[in-house]
């Protein structure tokens, strides 16, 4: 595995950043009530993080240390914004289904945390690959949810119906409950099999607030990966 | 009477029908990460309501006399997450000259409520939501006071389940989101209100 299909294997398997790093709590939980709003979630948040990540890893060495979140989250808020108005423009179903989450996705932990965690520190290439990775581990967590809670509380997949007509869905999954209950059942799972492989920690906490500590945390973890490994 | 009516619906709305928190999923982050202690969530819930309120006064002023005359609602959520940094940074820089004892109180949260994306989601609600300058101001009020009650509320089971015996594949994170998920059902009767 070169350095780059291994950003890619970190942010999809390793990393997960929705079960393993519990980072873009938000958005993972609201649109996840179909595998459609999750796609289209996922995709774009995707190429805000792939964008954002190249142009910050090209910057990194001309913006002072002091002012470099507010910089960060200036360049992350434009490609929003061109997102958004894409999105706007072509995929007008999904823009009102996913309304106010798609500007939401300037303060989503993620796209800071991996700009100062990575792409602050590394060459554009590699800044890349690794929005790919994160941004493809983001798409697959909310989909997984999605999975869940659309088969099991409407009984559809991608808004077709998959259930045979006598199950009756469970309503409350898709409800707001139904997002904490998922990813709750999804992460118990996911920690039960490592109880039992013991290869890794528990999955603990949640970033400690926001973004900055998100970056730190981030690090901190890296850091003792490392020093495992 | 009837503008009174009307916006206390806001408020309640903002606070219990659709709690920012446990049905609108925002500031996920702070309301799983910051829940520990009841002591740090009031502390964070405070600060959120003050910079909450103030965000919606000022982002409603911006977009009404300064967007929307000069066509550049477009550039709304860029404008809004700068005059959120920023403001965050004058309430601190004001705390820790006016009152240091609720500075040192509300210590690391206070720069972490930038990126809470409840302030931003408010901000942008409002403006798609239509609200007037009262409006805005007592919708993001109603909203800090429903993030508060929300992360005081799970603060508080979760210190009572602090010596429980829970299995170990549950422990951390899965058994916040199962509390939030019980919350979020009791709040969900108050949708019964609107």
């Amino acid at each position: 595995m070169n350095k780059y299909t291994e950003r890619i294997y970190n942010g999809i398997v390793k990393e997960n950043p929705v079960f393993i790093m519990m980072l873009g709590m938000c958005p993972a939980l609201a649109v996840t009530t179909s595998v459609t709003n999750a796609i289209g979630m996922g995709a774009s948040t995707i190429a805000v993080l792939v964008i954002s990540n190249i142009v910050i890893s090209l910057v990194r060495n001309i913006i002072p240390d002091e002012v470099r979140l507010p910089a960060f989250i200036v360049i992350v808020a434009s490609f929003v914004t061109v997102v958004q108005l894409i999105m706007q423009a072509y995929f007008v179903a999904i823009n009102d289904a996913l309304g106010v989450y798609i500007p939401l996705i300037v303060v989503n932990c993620i796209i800071l945390g991996r700009a100062e965690a990575y792409a602050s520190k590394n060459g554009p290439i590699e800044s890349a690959m690794d929005g790919i990775g994160m941004g493809l581990g983001f798409t697959i967590g909310i989909m997984a949810i999605a999975f869940f809670r659309e088969l099991f509380g409407a009984g559809t997949l991608c808004g077709v119906q998959v259930m045979p007509s006598f199950y009756k869905p469970i309503d409350l999954l898709v409800k707001a409950p139904g997002a904490f209950l998922i990813l709750g059942l999804i992460v118990m799972f996911m920690n039960a099999m490592k109880i039992q492989t013991r290869a890794n920690d528990l999955v603990d906490g949640g970033c400690e607030g926001s973004c900055a500590t998100c970056a730190v945390a981030d690090k901190a973890n890296c850091d003792k990966k490392e020093a495992k490994a | 009477m009837s503008g009174n009516t009307s916006l206390f619906m806001i408020i309640i709305g903002a606070a219990l029908v659709n709690n920012v928190v446990l049905s609108q999923f925002l500031g996920i982050c702070s309301f799983l990460g910051v829940s520990n202690k009841i002591k740090t969530s009031a502390s964070l819930g405070g600060a959120v309501i003050f910079v909450i309120t103030i965000a919606s006064a000022v982002a409603n002023l911006l977009y009404t006399f300064i967007l929307e005359p000069l066509g550049l609602d477009y550039l709304q959520t860029i404008v809004f997450i700068i005059v959120i940094a920023a403001l965050v940074q004058v309430v601190e820089m004001f705390l820790k000259k006016t009152s240091p004892a609720l500075y040192t109180a509300l210590g690391i949260y206070l720069p972490l409520i930038t990126t809470n994306c409840a302030v931003l989601g408010v901000a942008l609600n409002n403006v798609s939501d239509g609200y007037n300058f009262i409006e805005s101001v007592i919708s993001g009020f109603g909203t800090g006071v429903g993030y508060t009650i929300a992360i005081v509320l799970l603060a508080g089971i979760r210190e009572k389940m602090e010596g429980n015996d829970i299995p170990a594949p549950i422990k951390g994170a899965p058994l916040v989101l199962f509390t939030a998920t019980l919350m979020g059902m009791a709040f969900f009767g108050f949708s019964t209100l609107s």
